[in-house]
């Protein structure tokens, strides 16, 4: 175990750095949070993800987040284990009739002033998923919607792109 | 046992089975009522028979069995007009939740089921069952100071959604119970009438993690249905690609294991690791987790001839690293303490449920797809099957280690011996139907497909091996404390989704 310590001291972090904000997110931001209350979030941004149907494919790059690579929480930016410490839902999958209540609930518990943030194409419309009896459909079907992450699934440098522009709008409008 | 067959095939010919048309590469056999209860007493009678499926359509029920001492699979197809049918629950465990699903997506009714309860079905489906609809019924837990603690169907970490229920003595779990079926999105029915390549598209979304193990299975039932093969170029680019998907799954689980007991220095470590097999899978094939690059015909895209070198790397680093990684994992005692003798899955449980992957060759059932039922290119490449008899968590960490070193080894031989030539095969439009066993890093997947004759997909069934393993889960978790089943879940990373269908 010394030698792996040791090694990862002298080479360094592994850590890159990040992308820019995602333009299109601070867009669609923008014109959400026009007359929002103010938020008070600083740099800091709590996170409860909710799988409202995915195949797990956003929940494998959600994950990466935390890895070493990205390493998500320089940022600011964490996730939390309860909706009632949370700023931020980060939902995926197209909204399953079995999750519909689950995923209302939670937005539920989750104090304002929120954010949901639907990430990977089945979480916008229901991707290739919709139009089955067993689909609701996109996120915003159930719970309002605020900013749009695109991908199937999308890499993890295009979601912390959407989060960095959610943190900075929210700093914005303090 | 009834005919005193020993062999599966055997026994099916006496039991009065007849073969079905065009469905290859295994036969299909219809019985009759008197045949299919024949097969339930056999099945009851004998181990060395594993129930690879169950599975239904309107009016149908079919079972794909596997004779393990032969290596030889058939599936099991009865009528049931009247949509009742003897259930096989009683012989094989296993059968439990694919009879219950079965009745929650297709009126089937298995006359003798123990559980009749709705598994899928909710009772939140516009075109759900009645049965569904009344509050569902946990199971009892008698005994003096028992609690339970509920959890689900939101998780505290990135997770799938799933309901688990515990009963506890203290800090001892009595009873877990699980409920499934949250992420339901009715895939087989999204499958049925589709053009091949949109329900292959489904396919690789059947579980996220697997979406090259699906796609595979899936693409090999369709060139099964269609009697053809993919060339031998895309055989091999299958395997690399497979491959590259076990070790970033394994890589990543075994980190979670870690993290589970408290030590997430290997944690750390093995996201750094996984994160540049994902992109070296992104180099080479343009989709970090490889969707939608195996397809029914053979590859969507070939391999970029830049990545190839930076695989190489990527495994020599990977050859140093992993024994690095065990030796942390073997001489922690904090770790050990938690992990040895944790979770214990016996190896009799573990045969009649037939379940594979690390669950099964944790706790010393040797099967894998790509020996046992092998398909190109693996009987042309070298490798061992890990098998351990403990069934532990350790167990299961172990196995994901030793697979890790044997897929780099493949994954040498597949760069090596790469054949120059077509990446895939423009596919006819014909009816069949066809079966595929594909080992995917949790255990082997099974599809089933039937074509129409424009090339449609009248009827699909993808079966993740999950359906065998999250019974087990149960059974593991028992007489240990609450505290562990974080770490013995991680152990069989089970999917929800690939259940859930």
């Amino acid at each position: 175990m010394l030698r792996l310590l040791s090694r990862a001291l002298l080479k360094g972090p592994l850590t890159e750095a990040a992308p820019a904000a995602d333009p299109e997110g601070l867009a669609e931001l923008a014109r959400k949070l026009q007359g929002a209350a103010a938020a008070r979030l600083g740099r800091s941004l709590a996170i409860r993800e909710v799988d409202a149907g995915s195949c797990n494919g956003c929940e494998l790059e959600i994950h990466a987040l935390n890895n070493p690579i990205y390493d998500v929480e320089r940022f600011g930016i964490r996730f939390v284990a309860s909706p009632r410490h949370a700023d931020v839902l980060l939902v995926t999958g197209p909204v399953t009739h079995n999750m519909a209540v689950a995923l209302e609930r939670t937005w539920r518990a989750t104090p304002g002033p929120k954010w949901v943030v639907a990430t990977g194409d089945c979480a916008l419309d229901g991707g290739c998923f919709a139009g089955s009896y067993a689909v609701v459909g996109g996120v915003d079907k159930v719970v309002p919607v605020d900013l749009r992450i695109k991908g199937c699934p999308p890499r993890p440098r295009d979601i912390l792109a959407g989060l960095l522009a959610l943190l900075e709008t929210a700093e914005g409008k303090r | 046992m009834p005919g005193q067959a020993r062999d599966l095939r055997s026994f099916l010919t006496v039991a009065g089975a007849r073969l079905a048309a065009a469905h290859r590469p295994w036969p299909r056999f219809t019985v009759d009522l008197a045949g299919w209860r024949r097969l339930a007493e056999a099945l009851a009678g004998t181990e060395t028979w594993a129930l690879l499926d169950l599975w239904g359509e309107p009016e149908q029920v079919h079972a794909a069995l596997l004779d393990e001492a032969a290596n030889a699979v058939a599936v099991v197809s009865l009528a049931c007009p009247d949509r009742h049918f003897p259930a096989l629950s009683g012989a094989r465990p296993a059968a439990v939740r694919l009879e219950r699903a079965m009745r929650d997506l297709f009126a089937l009714e298995a006359d003798g089921a123990a559980d009749k309860r709705a598994w899928l079905d909710h009772g939140k489906w516009p075109v759900g069952g009645e049965h569904a609809k009344a509050p569902y019924e946990y199971l009892p837990v008698e005994g003096e100071g028992l609690h339970v603690i509920p959890v689900g169907p939101v998780h505290a970490g990135i997770i799938e959604p799933g309901y688990f229920r515990f009963a506890a003595s203290g800090e001892t779990v009595v009873r877990l119970e699980e409920r499934l079926g949250y992420v339901h999105k009715g895939i087989e029915g999204l499958m049925a009438g589709r053009p091949i390549a949109e329900a292959a598209k489904l396919a690789a979304r059947v579980s996220g993690d697997s979406a090259v193990a699906h796609s595979l299975a899936f693409a090999r039932a369709v060139e099964a249905a269609l009697g053809t093969e993919a060339p031998a170029r895309a055989h091999y680019l299958r395997a690399l690609m497979a491959e590259l998907e076990r070790v970033a799954n394994h890589l990543g689980d075994f980190g979670a294991i870690c993290n589970d007991v408290s030590f997430p220095l290997i944690h750390a470590h093995c996201g750094a690791w996984r994160e540049r097999v994902l992109r070296a899978a992104d180099a080479a094939f343009g989709h970090r987790l490889m969707m939608d690059r195996v397809v029914p015909g053979g590859v969507a895209r070939d391999i970029d001839p830049a990545a190839a070198p930076g695989i190489r790397a990527l495994v020599l680093d990977l050859r140093h690293e992993v024994p690095r990684l065990a030796s942390v994992y073997e001489e922690k005692a904090s770790i050990q303490d938690r992990t040895v003798a944790t979770g214990v899955v016996s190896p009799a449980l573990v045969r009649r449920f037939a379940a594979g992957g690390f669950v099964g060759r944790g706790a010393g059932r040797a099967f894998d797809a790509r020996r046992n039922a092998p398909y190109p290119p693996y009987d042309k490449l070298a490798f061992d099957v890990p098998v351990l008899a403990e069934g532990d968590v350790d167990a299961r960490a172990w196995i994901r280690l030793r697979e890790i070193e044997q897929s780099l080894g493949l994954i040498g031989q597949v760069l090596d011996a790469l054949p120059e030539g077509p990446i895939a095969l423009s596919l006819p439009a014909a009816a069949g139907e066809g079966a595929a066993l594909v080992e995917g890093f949790r255990g082997e997947v099974f599809a089933w497909v039937r074509l129409d004759a424009e090339g449609r997909v009248a009827r699909a069934r993808p079966r993740d091996p999950s359906w065998l393993q999250w019974p087990l889960l149960e059974a593991a978790v028992r007489d240990n404390i609450v505290a562990d089943f974080p770490v013995c879940n991680k152990s069989f990373n089970c999917s929800y989704s690939g259940h859930d269908l």
